[in-house]
């Protein structure tokens, strides 16, 4: 217990100091002549690796930099104190505490760095500390294959971001953000101009950038992990995938958004065609599945495909650059009320021991706190004003529109879908069937519903921060207009959503299963998450284990080996068949003499003659 | 004496006592007493060394001693050191004194155990302190040798066999080498006077083209035998195998990194022209290397197989590195050795520690130690993280080095090579996590397993220490690649002038 107070008392201190800092940038220092300037608090060489290129360690201040460390501070603050409830009494606590610091550490680092290889190096930091976490219960195999897929997932992502960082370092000679992003692009004028099969070389080195970020992010297709991922405690779900780490991507792309904006837009527009590809496909998914954390899984990649899309479609500073603005907004209000969706998911497990949604149902009489909460959250995600979600929504769909009208189709259904399959799960779960537990639920202790709370006033509330005045993509406070005709078309569908489910869910009724029926064969792939793990378990087991790893060894003991041993062998055989010559016998050696001198004999008298 | 010396008098003074000890423990406690005053020799020499070109001594050696061994043949016991072989002295150091401990309770002849370990070391020592050609052999064979004896006597497995078949390949590496250096010393005067085996005299002269042709492959390739070069690596799983826990420490910890060291110190340095001409040709097989260790090691499922194909990969990266001829990338090379001596170290400690316990080392045999052993099975995944590049430990920073220094060789050929070697840090993500999970996590395979104990202060002591090791250069870093990097300027310089 002790080891979790410590961490929760520290983690206070860190947010304390957040929010201190976040006052100071904002509201006095930041801000020089109207516009958010980024400070660099400090900067020091880590390692020295060429002439003009050196890691440095230090700490970025500037306004995303700042939201993050606000949302990163909090949401660990909440999951520390909730943690102190669920994981109490739970073998390896001192190592749950340990790791979660580890990882809050790892996630600030990120989000302070100063240059890119500093984000790298935390990057894959954080990438270590979500494999332990995911991996905590690791005498349950599940866990164990979900940490792995999670770890080797995102490192292949990560070779992609090595190497853009690498293409870009060569080419630019620094890490330096402040070098990078500077919109004049000094450094880019040369790469920007050589091009590739196709595209410039910046271009790609900006794709594999955003690879990584799509690994982390859970971009499809490299979304196979996340839902695994739930195999970890659910306060750790909450705080890394939900809230803080799969964001690392969409921080990742808004931190070098003017080298995408200005310089390479071919990227960009990859960006936006994932981002809502993602957001459509795992909406989908969602939709099909019974596990309370996998729905809310599959809800977060769509989410996080919405604040790509967002970025996709924006463009550098003024009117064009409120996609940024947007993107940022919906990270912050869906860290809130995500974080919340899984500690209240957490909090229903905690009571009924299971995650399956048919264990549950009617559970609003059991735990008022926890039902009222998530019911906040649900209507936050789905985009019912006067909740975060709305705004925030609203602005994507406001920014997609005046830039891309297909994308704003696409997300405007996608906003029904969400609407649709948050509700299925809060019906389903709070109402529906009543069904007979074993052990009664109960309401969870305080410790727990104290972080409900917490977020569930940020998941109402955060939509009325004016974040255009702070978060903009050239720093320059930015006005964010309120659309009423998208506003009124989003409230449709959202509702429309609420309402299928509300008529499939609220009541135990057979409606779902003649609805699957109707929808069979789709229904049926989308359930299976259209076989994608089926198709990396192809790709590993099949391709990359059976077809070179097993062939290849076998060829080194075989044939590399066996040609090593031929040798030696060979020699052995020489050895013996020249053995012979020195037998010790002398009657031998006297016959060799004089056959040779007859021999020699012969041959001279032919010579001879 | 001065600060080299005492590098080689104090192995074999403990030598020589050793031999008068007469129960078991005195041996262990003699040998760990002279091993522990030899890392502390190696951490003066350290701080000594710093201190030195600090006061803004630019000498390409420091601490230099020689005496007149064989006048005819000019050959001295010459000896120096620069930043990369205080490096590697220091991790000579520590990987032998953690060898001691993980070898503490040798069953039989545990006397002529460790006088053979200490023999060993001490050709270590003294092949990184000297630089007179021929006493730089003599240390090499010396360190060859006592292996032959340590696998085949106190090994397991096949231990006749794997003892014969690395020592003979190795020894085929040193016929390579001998000749190399024969070749320079013939050499070594073109514009008439006396013949050398000093290497820093060699360097100020341009050995002759066609002599450089000649015997820079040789060199490279007899020192690339040690390094485990494709496709003479094979020596290395089956050596592993059989080889007793404190000797696979030191071999894959240290006695493989001769085979880099001497690559670049001998046939790089002397002859660098060849060195620019060939490198082209010595790419394809440490690109091999990298990948291919790695893609084999994902199917092994011997522990040591495992390593043992690990460290084709990852020594492979230090020849792949140094091919590269510019200064990041050797700098990262030598980091390299350093960070693979220490994790590999690390590795075969707890292997061994681990097969004494489950009496096998398949890991679909074993499961769920984690809980039995948490010590050495967190000191596991750590070693594990370090093997696949995980920042704050060491093999993060060498791999960046190398990593960034190969990208800027930019000729398309390079390009490929390097971006295949740079995967290779996903496939050492699964074959690494593969292993943790079967052998750590998931649920206890066998009821007899519940039994097993975590580890005795004297393992804890091994592994600690190169945890700490491992982490420390892991996050401070620059000190150390600072200390290579400046000591990198004549052979860059070399390089340079040849182009």
């Amino acid at each position: 217990m002790v080891s979790g107070i410590i961490g929760t008392l520290v983690l206070g201190t860190i947010t304390v100091l957040s929010y201190f800092t976040a006052w100071q940038y904002f509201f006095t220092d930041g801000k020089v002549d109207g516009a958010y300037r980024a400070i660099t608090g400090f900067n020091h060489v880590w390692l020295t690796l060429t002439e003009s290129l050196h890691i440095d360690l230090g700490v970025l201040l500037d306004p995303i930099s700042v939201m993050m460390l606000l949302v990163v501070s909090t949401i660990s603050l909440m999951v520390h104190i909730y943690s102190l409830g669920y994981m109490k009494g739970e073998d390896g606590f001192y190592r749950y505490y340990a790791f979660l610091s580890l990882f809050t550490f790892s996630m600030l680092g990120l989000v302070v760095a100063t240059n890119i290889f500093q984000m790298y190096i935390f990057w894959e930091l954080v990438g270590a500390s979500s494999y332990l976490l995911i991996g905590f219960y690791y005498k349950k195999p599940s866990a164990v294959a979900a940490s792995k897929k999670a770890f080797i997932v995102t490192r292949f992502a990560d070779l992609g971001f090595l190497i853009g960082i690498l293409i870009l370092s060569f080419f630019t000679g620094t890490f330096d953000f402040a070098a990078l992003t500077n919109p004049s692009g000094q450094v880019l004028g040369s790469i920007a101009g050589t091009s590739f099969i196709g595209l410039s070389v910046l271009s790609w080195s900006m794709i594999l950038i955003f690879m990584g970020g799509a690994g982390k992010s859970a971009m499809f297709p490299l979304h196979i992990w996340l839902p695994d991922a739930m195999e970890g405690p659910t306060p750790v779900s909450a705080l890394i995938h939900a809230a803080t780490m799969v964001v690392a991507g969409v921080y990742l792309v808004a931190r070098m958004f003017p080298v995408y904006a200005i310089w390479a837009p071919e990227s960009l527009a990859i960006i936006a065609f994932v981002g809502a590809f993602t957001s459509l496909f795992a909406a989908v998914i969602a939709c099909t599945q019974t596990d309370i954390k996998r729905i809310l899984a599959y809800s977060t990649i769509s989410q996080i495909g919405y604040m790509m899309l967002a970025l996709g479609v924006a463009g550098y500073g003024g009117e064009a650059g409120s996609g940024f603005t947007a993107s940022m907004f919906h990270l912050t209000t869906h860290a809130m009320f995500k974080a919340l969706l899984f500690l209240g998911a957490g909090s229903i497990i905690h009571a009924v021991h299971s995650n399956e949604m048919g264990d549950m149902g009617s559970l609003r009489k059991y735990m008022p706190v926890t039902a009222i909460t998530f019911l906040i959250a649900c209507l936050s995600i789905s985009g019912i004003p006067p909740f975060a979600g709305f705004f925030s929504k609203d602005e994507i769909l406001a920014a997609a529109y005046t830039s891309q009208p297909i994308y704003f189709w696409v997300e405007w259904f996608v906003a029904g879908l969400t609407a649709f399959y948050m509700f299925r799960l809060y019906f389903g779960v709070f109402w529906g069937k009543k069904t007979e537990y074993k052990h009664k639920p109960k309401e969870a202790p305080l410790s727990m519903t104290i972080p409900l709370i917490v977020l569930a006033i940020g998941a109402a509330a955060a939509g009325f921060i004016p974040f255009g005045d702070f978060v903009s993509s050239d720093g320059l406070a930015h006005e964010a207009s309120f659309h009423w005709n998208i506003a009124s078309l989003s409230i449709l569908i959202a509702l429309a959503g609420l309402a299928l489910a509300a008529w499939l869910y609220l009541r135990e009724s057979s409606r779902p299963e003649k609805v699957a029926a109707g929808f069979k064969g789709f229904y049926t792939a989308a359930y299976h998450k259209f076989y994608f793990d089926e198709l990396y378990l192809f790709i590993t087991k099949k391709i990359v284990f059976e077809l070179i790893s097993q062939p290849l060894a076998w060829f080194d003991r075989h044939i590399v080996d066996g040609f090593m041993n031929l040798i030696g062998r060979m020699i052995y055989r020489f050895a013996v068949a020249v053995k012979r010559f020195q037998s010790g016998q002398m009657q031998q050696y006297a016959f060799v003499f004089v056959s040779g001198v007859v021999v020699l004999a012969l041959i001279i008298l032919i010579w001879w003659t | 004496m001065g600060l080299l010396l005492p590098l080689i008098i104090v192995p074999v003074l403990t030598v020589i006592v050793i031999a008068f000890t007469r129960t078991q423990h005195q041996t262990r406690m003699t040998a760990a007493i002279g091993m522990g005053i030899q890392l502390l020799l190696s951490v003066n020499l350290v701080i000594q060394y710093l201190l030195e070109r600090k006061t803004g001594n630019k000498a390409e050696m420091l601490f230099r001693k020689s005496w007149v061994w064989f006048d005819s043949l000019n050959i001295k016991l010459d000896i120096g050191v620069d930043g990369i072989s205080v490096a590697m002295i220091l991790l000579t150091g520590i990987v032998v004194f953690a060898g001691v401990f993980a070898s503490w309770k040798v069953k039989n002849l545990s006397k002529e155990f460790f006088i053979s370990l200490i023999l060993l070391a001490t050709g270590v020592f003294g092949f990184f302190i000297t630089i007179d050609l021929f006493v730089l052999f003599l240390f090499y064979e010396m360190a060859v040798i006592p292996m032959y004896l340590l696998i085949g006597i106190w090994g397991t497995g096949p231990k006749e066999y794997s003892a014969m078949k690395l020592t003979l390949m190795l020894m085929a590496g040193s016929a390579l080498i001998l000749v190399g250096i024969l070749g320079i010393y013939f050499n070594s005067a073109p514009d008439g006077g006396a013949l050398t085996y000093n290497l820093l005299e060699i360097a100020k002269i341009n050995i002759p083209l066609p002599a450089q042709r000649m015997f820079f492959p040789l060199t490279f390739a007899g020192f690339g035998v040690l390094s485990a070069l494709f496709p003479f690596h094979t020596w290395s799983p089956d050596g592993h195998a059989s080889a007793p826990t404190a000797v696979s420490m030191l071999h894959a910890g240290v006695l493989m990194k001769l085979g880099g060291y001497g690559c670049l110190r001998v046939a790089m340095f002397l002859m660098p022209q060849a060195a620019h001409e060939m490198a082209i040709i010595f790419l394809v097989p440490t690109g091999i290397s990298v990948i291919y260790g790695a893609f084999v090691a994902v199917s092994q499922k011997d522990l040591k197989y495992i390593n043992a194909y690990s460290s084709v990969s990852h020594v492979g990266l230090i020849l792949f590195a140094l091919l590269m001829l510019n200064k990041t990338a050797i700098t990262g090379a030598v980091l390299q050795m350093v960070s693979h001596g220490l994790m590999t170290a690390l590795f075969f400690a707890l292997i061994g520690m681990i097969y004494g316990r489950t009496h096998t080392r398949m890991i679909d045999k074993m499961g769920g130690l984690l809980k039995v052993m948490p010590f050495l099975g967190a000191a596991y995944i750590i070693a594990g993280f370090a093997s696949l590049g995980l920042p704050g430990l060491s093999g993060f920073v060498a791999e960046m080095n190398i990593f960034v220094g190969a990208f800027q060789v930019s000729d398309t050929f390079h390009r490929v090579l390097t971006i295949l070697a740079v995967s290779s840090i996903v496939v050492t993500a699964v074959y690494v996590l593969r292993v943790v999970a079967r052998l750590l996590l998931g649920p206890i395979e066998k009821a007899e397993y519940e039994m097993i104990e975590d580890g005795h202060w004297y393992e804890k002591f091994s592994t600690g220490l190169l945890i700490v090791a491992i982490a420390g250069m892991g996050m401070i870093p620059l000190w150390l690649t600072d200390m290579i990097r400046d000591s990198l300027d004549p052979i860059m310089t070399k390089l340079a002038s040849s182009i």
